[in-house]
Order: C-alpha cells, then structure tokens, then sequence
C-alpha cells in the first residue's frame, strides 16, 4: 500500500468515526438524491409548474399529500424536492464562480504583498463591510429577479470569503522552506502560487466549500423571502415559507415543512463540513 | 499620544477608506444596471420632456464620475439625496426608520452575549459530556437556520399556539406612544418615565429580538466553548486548579477571561449578519424599520435611496468593529496594533 492511499485510508477513517457526519452525509445523500431523481420519485412532478388543482386545495399532511397541498392544490413533497434541486444547482454554480477568483486574490494578496496586498486586501475589506444579504439584496433589486441574477448577486458577495480564508493561509506557508526552496531554483510567481502554495490550500478550500453550499442556499432562500430571489411558479424554498406565512396557524404544513427542508440542507453540508474539517486536521 | 488613541485614528483612517470604496461601488452598481430610474419613478404616463427634466435636475445626464463628484459634494453637506419613492431627503427616511431597526438588532446583541456566552461557559466545562454534546448540536442548528425561519417558528409556537406574546409590531395599536427623543420606543417611554408603553415595547421586542440573534447565540456559545477548551488546558488552569479555586470560578475568571477576546473580535464581524438578518426578521414581525423601506426603495430602483441606505448600514458596521476593538484594547492592554495586523 502506497503512502498516498495510507492517508487517504487515515483521513476516510477519521470522517466516518464521527457520528455527526455520518449523520449529515444521510442528509446530504439524501438531498442530492431526492433532487436528481425528483422526475421520477415525486408522486407529482406536474405540481411544479403554475396549475392548480382546485379539488384539493391546502390539504393537510396525510393520505396521498405526504407533507400536504399548498394553496394551490399543489404536492409540497413534489414541490420542496425541486426546490432542493434548484438551490443545489445554484449553490454549485456560485461557488465554481467565486471560489476561483476569491482563492486567486487571496494566493496573490498574501504571497506579493506590499501595496498589491494592501489594495486587494482593502478591495475585499470593502466588500464585507457590507452585510452580505444587503449587498445582494441591492445588486438584486438592479437586475430582473431571475435565477442566473440571483446566481450573479450572491457570487458578487460571496468571493471575499475565500480570499479573506486564502490570504491568510499564504500568509503563513509563504514563510515555509519549501515556497523559499522554489524561489531559489528561481520557479515564476506563477508556479510558486498555484504548484506549491495552491495544493497546501486545498483542506481549507474543500471544508469550506461543503459547508458553504449549505450558506448560500441559505442566503438563497432569504432573498427569495424578500421576494427578491426566484420568482413563481419555480418552486423555492425561502418564497414557499413567505407564502405559507399568511395561512398561519391553520395551513402551519405551509410554513413548517419547507423551513424544515432549509434547515435540514444547511444542517447537512454543515456536518459533513465539520468532519471533512476533522479529518484533514487529523492528517496534518 | 497613548496607544488607545492611536488605535483608534488608525483603525477610523482604515475605516474611512472602506467607506469611500462601498460609496464607490454602490454608486457604480447603482449606475451602470439597466434601466432609466427617473422614467421608472416618473411613471409610463410622463412625458419625454419630463424624464429629460428629471434626469437634468438630478446630474443623470452627465458622466460617471461627475455624478459621484456631485455625490461627494452632496454627502459632506449632510445631503444623500432624495428619494422617488417618498420625495422626502433620504436623510429624513433614514432617520425615521433606522432606529427601530438599531433597537432590534442592538436587543438581539444584547441576548447574544448574555444567552451565548453563558451557554458556551457551561459547554465547555462539561465539555465531552451529555450537556456539552446537546449544547453543540443546539448551537449548530441555531446557526444553520435562517432568521426568518427562527421568526415563522416563534411566532407559530409563541403568538399562535400558547398566545403570550404579540404576533407583529412595535407596539399597541392603542397604546400613547412617548414624544420621539431617541427614536428607541423602549428608550423613548423610560425618558418620559411611562412604564406601561415601556413594558408594551419589551413585550412586543422580545420574540423578533430573539428569532434575529439565534444565529448569534448558537456562533457566541461555539466559539466560546472552543476558546474555553483551549485555554482550559494552559498551565496557569491547572495552577488555580491546584490552589484549590472552586470550579466555578475556575471557568468564569480563569478560563473564561482569555476566551473571551478573541470570541469579542469575531462578535463584532457577526454585527454584519444582524444588519443582514434583520431584513428578515422585520418582514415576518411586521417591524416598521428600515427593511420595508429598504426592499421597496431596491424594488423601484430608487437610486438615491439605495445607496444612502446601503452607506448607514455599512457606516454602522465599520463603527461598531471601531467599539469592538477599542474594547479588546481596554480588556487587553497587551494588544497593540502591530499584533492586531498580522
């Protein structure tokens, strides 16, 4: 057995060793699950689009309407799996996009320091000073509120994070003798970032981003709650509790099945998060 | 000029710079998106010559930089500019609707620190035991919900189910609100010494206060308890644990003093989220701050408005980080700039 596959082994067995992220990789699996196949395990995958099936409006939980029916008559159970689908998707997409670019200013900012990293440095400063959802909120309220607008606002506010992470783990690798060892064999900057610092960001990268996918479905699902995310009859999971809110107390499945879903989402990716976290600590 | 106050001028030049950068984003985004704003707030039935007049009269007409040159120009006069939505200056509209927000989100940080750090207190001195698993996993569901989803679920179990406290709102419908002082009801009815519409408004804070600083209780206990942890394991613990000090004290003077630091300088990054969140909270509650404002002003995009708003609540971030810092001074005299950097 080679050493790679030894840590490999290591770190695997740290992950699963903890029940918690056993317990968020059931919740993930199942998630990513109920979204791909949601064409074909939904009892009614034509309750997406905007009918409505006036025979059965807000039924409760029960019988063929797991979670009930919403003011509609449609199958909250359908329509929260392709919620998940979409707010999956999103979150993917966000985070190919910002992720790159936040890792790239924060690999530059930490190794080339002096006035390149006090400029990039203060360029993120500015963009965290504003609060997150503010900031995507007002870069909404510009754009029409379709899904790619909202993809663009919550990537704007999102890349900061990552530089914030990356500069200050190239902070300190920069000091170590392997970055000077390249130097003095004379590598390109080019190379000194992405050959030799890059791969020792990895763990801090990949944590991360398992726990953010669940963060930004969460900022997702709050702009939509504002109305200011995915517009009907696209089910989505923050505008389906801001409807459900006017039928409380008595339609209360409305409300509390999709805030159940959200939490759920975000609960998940947190857990695995943590263990991956654990893990690549337990390796170093 | 001691160190106190040399943190803080360097610490208010950083803070200026910042502003100056969101000012300049936020004007850029509010400019260059699609759209005619003095069309959208004049309306479809205005004619050519009126949008020509309005877009003349508000510099809309001239380029870029000349636009945020007459913004500078404007802000150093106390003037944001003035709303399409209200046609009242956005000074006026922020000052009538931001303290009800500043007083929620100031109640929320309140019940961060004195329900978050406790919590983190008891975690980590039972750590790995029964309470500490239950306290972590507490604190993480807290985190991983949203704040509107705290807000549907306090309003579901506390106003609906067992009714005892307000659905939505500020305050009665028929209760004589104080003379506007502070703008803080709670403030305001204590200034004018009027108990009953100071306990009508705590009564009405408490469950939006709450559902806003859940997140925060759950993220104060975690980093408590892992701050805890650690400095549980110094030396200078088990001296005191050596002396004989009683548990308790153990963990509030000894373990606790170090931990608390750095847990102060992370609370003053979460103020962000409060400001964030209570966009959220105010919606579900019915709360008549900012949010409502904010959210039509972005709606009808109401340039002027937008970017003024957006600038208070970055202001009130980059203030409340400039506090949080003094504070570690005070608390920590050994801190001095140089470390802070770094």
């Amino acid at each position: 057995m080679s050493a790679a596959t030894g840590t490999a082994r290591r770190t695997w067995y740290v992950f699963r060793s903890n029940p918690l992220t056993i317990l968020g990789l059931a919740i993930v699996t199942l998630v990513v699950f109920l979204s791909i196949f949601a064409d074909f395990i939904t009892p009614f995958p034509e309750h997406v689009g905007p009918i409505g099936d006036f025979g059965s409006m807000s039924a409760p939980p029960g019988g063929q309407y797991l979670f009930g029916t919403d003011t509609l008559g449609r199958d909250l159970l359908t329509r929260i799996a392709y919620a998940y689908r979409l707010a999956l998707v999103m979150a993917v997409v966000v985070l190919i996009i910002s992720v790159p670019v936040g890792v790239t200013v924060g690999l530059i900012a930490g190794y080339v320091g002096g006035w390149v990293d006090y400029a990039l440095m203060r360029i993120t400063d500015i963009f965290l000073s504003i609060p997150p959802l503010v900031l995507a909120m007002s870069i909404m309220g510009f754009l029409e509120p379709t899904l790619i607008n909202g993809m663009l606002a919550v990537t704007v506010m999102w890349w900061p994070w990552y530089a914030r992470l990356i500069y200050n783990v190239t902070r300190s690798e920069a000091r170590e003798g392997y970055v000077l060892a390249a130097e003095i064999v004379g590598a390109s900057t080019f190379h000194i970032l992405f050959r030799e610092i890059l791969p020792n960001c990895w763990p801090s990268i990949l944590t991360k981003m398992t726990i953010d996918i669940g963060f930004v479905i969460l900022i997702a699902s709050s702009l939509s709650f504002l109305g200011l995310g995915v517009q009907p009859p696209t089910p989505d999971l923050g505008s389906m509790v801001a409807d459900g809110a006017k039928y409380m107390p008595d339609a209360w499945w409305l409300t509390v099945f999709p805030a159940i879903a959200i939490l759920l989402v975000v609960l998940g990716f947190n857990l695995v998060g943590d263990g991956l976290r654990e893990a690549f600590e337990a390796d170093a | 000029m001691n160190s106190v106050a040399r943190i803080l001028l360097a610490r208010t030049a950083a803070a200026a710079i910042v502003l100056i950068g969101v000012s300049m984003l936020i004007f850029t985004i509010a400019r260059v998106i699609p759209g005619d704003p003095a069309r959208i707030a004049l309306g479809p039935l205005a004619t050519a010559e009126q949008v020509e007049a309005l877009r003349t009269a508000r510099h809309l007409d001239e380029s870029l930089p000349v636009q945020y040159g007459y913004f500078v120009r404007d802000v150093f006069h106390g003037n944001l500019g003035t709303s399409f939505y209200t046609n009242r200056p956005v000074t006026t509209d922020i000052a009538q609707f931001l303290p009800a927000s500043l007083e929620l989100i100031f109640a929320a940080g309140f019940l961060m620190v004195v329900l978050g750090i406790p919590l983190g207190i008891v975690s980590a001195h039972f750590r790995g035991g029964g309470v500490d698993h239950v306290g972590r996993l507490l604190a993480l569901l807290s985190v991983c919900t949203p704040a509107f989803v705290w807000g549907v679920i306090l309003q579901l179990v506390f106003a609906y189910f067992w009714p005892i406290f307000p659905l939505e709102g500020q305050i009665s419908a028929t209760a004589v609100l104080p003379p506007r002082a502070t703008g803080f009801i709670t403030i305001d009815a204590l200034l004018a010494g009027n108990w009953s519409v100071f306990v009508d408004a705590l009564y009405h804070l408490a469950l939006p206060a709450l559902a806003l600083a859940m997140a925060g209780i759950g993220q104060t206990a975690r980093l408590t308890r892992a701050n805890m942890v650690d400095t549980y394991d110094r030396p200078f613990v088990e001296m005191a644990r050596a002396y004989g000090f009683p548990p308790l004290a153990i963990a509030t003077r000894f373990a606790f003093r170090p931990a608390f630091i750095p847990t102060l300088t992370i609370l003053g990054l979460d103020f962000a989220a409060l400001l964030g969140n209570a966009f959220l909270v105010e919606k579900v509650f019915v709360w008549p701050g900012i949010s409502r404002y904010g959210v039509e002003v972005i709606i009808r995009k109401d340039l002027d408005a937008i970017v003024g708003t957006v600038l208070i609540i970055a202001a009130a971030f980059l203030i409340m980080n400039i506090i949080v810092d003094l504070l570690v001074v005070l608390i920590n005299p050994r801190i001095r700039l140089a470390e802070k950097r770094t």
